[in-house]
């Protein structure tokens, strides 16, 4: 008979210690994949992009301006009476594919964009570092034809970008991103410029509070006769995000807000000054509800 | 020998009553609902996992945040990074007990009204939440529905003052599952 209370009180209470365990250890097989969400706040990090699209169903719209050379001094007001800008909107098909298109004052750009995520960057049952996308955009150039006498054609105006973005949310304030680049450019000024030229970005994010953080992005051109008439273009921003817009307050050497212009012909140096001030204001529109929230 | 019928019996004894059973589901629906003056925010899961033993009366739920759907998928975005810190943690848990277990017959179709009490865990802070709920005995499992407010204070979730007015402080959780029963 004692045995029969000692082995019932091991039971039971064994029993009571461990029933809320085991409604746990129901689901304790159970593994999931989470996914990298937010590595950047904008779809931009400064003037390259990142590895963010717009969700599916949302449309971006993107107001981009650029300022002249701070050095220039007070008679230009350090460049802001000089603007330039880019507008654009990019829309999320799928959660994989964004479409974009915009347009650029400086050489009257207009420009028809691709992104495609190819990848994204999970932990628990799918395991993989980066986020990887593609981006690739056609710019067709809006000026007069020059006063070089030559035969022209249309796809003389064109510009291609063909870029790979790997990125990888560290942790929840630090995002770094590479971009390979290639542009390629139909008709060049000169007769000693690349018509291909190859670059290597670097760009990352580090956030000050939740809601606002410092960037900065670098981009290294490796082709030689490029890299020799031209600036690297080097860039910082300061963001703020403020729930439906995302400001990008930055400060760059670069001329342009295309790859094909400032990745290959900015000529500002940083230790003169030559540098101007920017911004991008990006607002998200929803277009199309999700599944479960259609009335 | 009597100590080995002891045993056995009492083996047979709790083999019994664990048949009556446990219920799980794997895909209930919880959603919340925030009633502020210049937004209204819903958001949806579907992806509960929720476990009721009927012999103890415990219960058991969990969620991943991340699986949150909103109208707005930028919300979403800012649920995640900005108030509920899902990296930092991911799930949301419901530990407790019901406490009128002698009113309900899981044996038995009908509607049950339930009393529950337990802590709840939300954006890593535990606090006590006792609430009112229905459990509907059917054929195959029960169907458990529960709605009740959480301070957003509470679980130490800050809002801003830019957008003070369009996050209620109170939300409305409700619960919705369908568990079936599992012998094990």
């Amino acid at each position: 008979m004692k045995h029969f209370i000692f082995a019932s009180i091991l039971f039971f209470t064994g029993n009571f210690l461990h029933a809320q365990d085991d409604l746990e250890n129901l689901f304790a097989d159970e593994e999931t994949t989470e996914y990298a969400s937010a590595t950047f706040k904008a779809s931009r990090i400064i003037l390259g992009q990142s590895v963010e699209q717009p969700y599916t169903g949302n449309l971006i719209f993107d107001i981009q301006h650029q300022f002249g050379a701070i050095n220039q001094g007070y008679k230009e007001f350090f460049g802001l009476d000089q603007a330039s800008t880019r507008l654009g909107f990019a829309y999320g098909v799928t959660p994989w594919l964004m479409v974009g298109i915009g347009r650029t004052a400086l050489e009257k750009t207009v420009d028809g964009s691709l992104k495609i995520r190819f990848i994204r960057q999970s932990k628990g049952e799918v395991n993989f570092p980066f986020t990887i996308n593609y981006y690739g955009n056609i710019g067709v150039n809006g000026l007069d034809y020059s006063l070089i006498p030559i035969k022209y054609y249309f796809t003389h105006r064109l510009t291609f970008l063909n870029q790979l973005l790997i990125a990888r949310k560290i942790n929840s304030s630090i995002s770094l991103q590479l971009m390979p680049t290639h542009i390629h450019r139909n008709l060049v000024e000169r007769v000693i410029d690349e018509n291909d030229i190859f670059a290597l970005g670097a760009g990352g994010r580090f956030k000050i509070t939740k809601r606002t953080s410092v960037n900065l992005e670098y981009f290294y051109v490796l082709s030689a006769q490029n890299a020799a008439d031209f600036q690297n273009s080097l860039s910082f921003s300061f963001d703020i995000e403020t729930g439906g817009h995302i400001f990008q307050l930055y400060i760059t050497n670069a001329t342009g807000m295309l790859e094909q212009q400032y990745i290959t012909s900015s000529t500002g140096k940083w230790l003169e000054g030559d540098i101007h001030f920017g911004f991008n204001i990006s607002r998200t529109f929803v277009l199309k509800k999700p599944k479960d929230f259609k009335e | 020998m009597k100590y080995l019928l002891f045993v056995f019996i009492s083996f047979l004894f709790v083999s019994t009553t664990t048949m009556k059973g446990k219920y799980i589901t794997k895909n209930g629906k919880v959603s919340f609902y925030s009633d502020a003056p210049l937004e209204k925010i819903e958001a949806k899961n579907n992806q509960l996992n929720a476990a009721i033993d009927a012999n103890s009366g415990e219960v058991y739920f969990k969620v991943l945040i991340k699986s949150f759907l909103f109208e707005k998928a930028l919300m979403q975005e800012h649920f995640n990074e900005n108030y509920m810190e899902s990296d930092k943690f991911p799930t949301a848990t419901y530990k407790g007990k019901i406490t009128n277990l002698q009113d309900i017959d899981f044996a038995k179709a009908g509607k049950y009204s339930s009393e529950v009490e337990g802590k709840l865990t939300i954006h890593g802070v535990t606090k006590d939440v006792k609430t009112k709920g229905t459990i509907t005995v059917l054929k195959e499992g029960i169907s458990v529905y529960v709605k009740f407010k959480v301070q957003i204070g509470d679980y130490d979730i800050k809002i801003p003052g830019a957008v003070a007015g369009k996050i209620a402080e109170e939300v409305e959780i409700t619960v919705d599952a369908d568990l079936k029963n599992v012998v094990k």
